[in-house]
């Protein structure tokens, strides 16, 4: 005798069942949810733009940032102005932090003008230029917060992936790979040209800053070639926005 | 009296030496080829299945009398993802860092073939006491393999464990590297995962020759 189970009406409303009560399940959880990953976003947004002037906890080969108690007073101790350059036109936001870069760059495939948001700190007296950039990696999205100072030399960088091989391209996000950022010139002669991330071992030990290149990660080649093609295509849409700070 | 009977501790031992999912079922070898290049990566995997197939396995086996066998694969799968991404939500709101640290393998949880080798083998034919034990028992056997892997390509490839420089500092010349050793950077390459996963297979046939297949 054919089992209940086995029925084609069984099997029918059980799927639907099934839809019905995981559909609803999931969607209760991420609603109700929302909230709470939405905060934590926003301060690691301020963790992170904070870690790329300098301002975290490490130590010695760690990535710490600062704590989640005091992050919004200490973002609103550094950053002095936020600003948003669009076109020509530059604007002061006080929330240009959370700009999304993702929609910004459909925006401007679309053919309209990007809303470029940058943060102005001060730290110990110097200047802060972070910009938030957003770019692909092997697997998946790659961003980063760049601080650099008015001749867009980076003074710190945050780099951070979606999903990238653990192990190696996930690596980006170690000291040993950002560290070697600081100090590295954007531009050359007057030009932009980015920063490469270069195979090859011409400067394992990073001594020249003026090369525009880091050295890569090994087995990481797709990765780290998104991050180079990263920096080149977003940075280079501040380079206006410098020059008008030398005038 | 012992904690649990013989037979449900086989389960559990079973899946560690003789039974192993890895070595012997060849299951799960996508994910242990793909993160074992380091080994913290290793162990959160290893705790995040046994997570996932010690709860998915009691409730397949819970259901179990009421799953259409028409449609069990995709009923499997949708318990798994369910699953998997709550858990993902979950930690998104409550443990931040945590999250970002697992999300890559969120995905690689969900085709892990192991689960839905258990589920189909074991949890649909077995109450949910045993199918408890036997998930557990098959996540610490892929673990300990997963552990193994990850352990020599680290060392070997990068010269490191958890991060630590144990062998030295490669770049400064000091530790092992002061005598002109040089780190093996095809051991972070999956073919090396293949390899190292091999030479396993063939110590543990070696020293037990009723696992060797007849052909």
């Amino acid at each position: 005798m054919e089992k209940r189970t086995d029925k084609n009406s069984y099997t029918i409303l059980f799927a639907i069942g099934m839809v019905l009560v995981v559909g609803s399940l999931l969607a209760f959880a991420a609603a109700s949810l929302k909230p709470n990953i939405e905060e934590n976003k926003r301060i690691e947004k301020q963790q992170n733009i904070l870690y790329a002037m300098g301002i975290n906890n490490n130590d010695e080969g760690s990535v710490t940032f600062v704590g989640k108690d005091v992050v919004a007073d200490e973002f609103s101790k550094y950053i002095k102005k936020q600003i948003v350059i669009q076109g020509d036109k530059v604007t002061e936001d006080v929330n240009a932090y959370l700009i999304d870069v993702k929609k910004e760059q459909t925006n401007a495939k679309a053919g309209k003008t990007r809303k470029l948001p940058l943060f102005i700190g001060e730290k110990e007296g110097k200047t802060f230029y972070v910009a938030p950039i957003r770019g692909k990696g092997l697997w998946d999205a790659i961003w980063a917060y760049v601080a650099m100072d008015n001749n867009m030399v980076v003074q710190g960088i945050y780099l951070d992936h979606k999903g990238e091989t653990p192990g190696l391209g996930a690596n980006i996000k170690q000291r040993f790979f950002m560290d070697d950022f600081t100090g590295e010139h954007l531009m050359n002669n007057g030009t932009f040209k980015g920063i490469n991330v270069a195979k090859g071992n011409a400067d394992p030990i990073n001594k020249d800053k003026t090369d525009n290149e880091v050295d890569a990660i090994a087995g990481a080649t797709i990765t780290g070639d998104g991050v180079a093609a990263m920096l080149k295509s977003e940075l280079k849409q501040y380079v206006p926005y410098f020059k008008t700070l030398k005038k | 009296m012992a904690l649990l009977s013989k037979k449900d501790a086989q389960l559990i031992t079973d899946p560690l030496t003789d039974n192993n999912p890895i070595t012997i079922q060849v299951l799960g070898i996508c994910s242990a080829l793909a993160i074992t290049a380091e080994l913290k990566a290793s162990i959160v995997m290893a705790i995040a299945v046994l997570f996932v197939l010690g709860i998915g396995n009691v409730v397949i086996s819970l259901m179990r009398n009421i799953i259409p066998s028409k449609i069990r694969i995709i009923v499997q799968l949708v318990v798994v993802a369910a699953l998997v991404i709550i858990v993902d939500l979950v930690l998104k709101a409550f443990a931040y860092e945590l999250s970002k640290t697992l999300s890559v393998f969120v995905g690689l949880i969900i085709t892990n073939c192991i689960i839905m080798g258990r589920f189909e083998a074991f949890a649909l034919a077995n109450g949910p006491w045993k199918a408890f034990l036997d998930g557990i028992g098959n996540s610490l056997g892929y673990g300990v393999i997963l552990i193994i892997v990850g352990f020599f390509r680290e060392l070997l490839g990068s010269g490191t464990l958890l991060g630590y420089k144990v062998l030295g500092d490669p770049i400064a010349k000091t530790g092992v590297y002061a005598f002109g050793y040089e780190n093996n950077g095809f051991m972070l390459l999956a073919p090396m995962a293949l390899i190292v996963l091999g030479i396993i297979i063939w110590i543990q046939r070696s020293r037990n020759e009723a696992l060797i297949e007849e052909h």
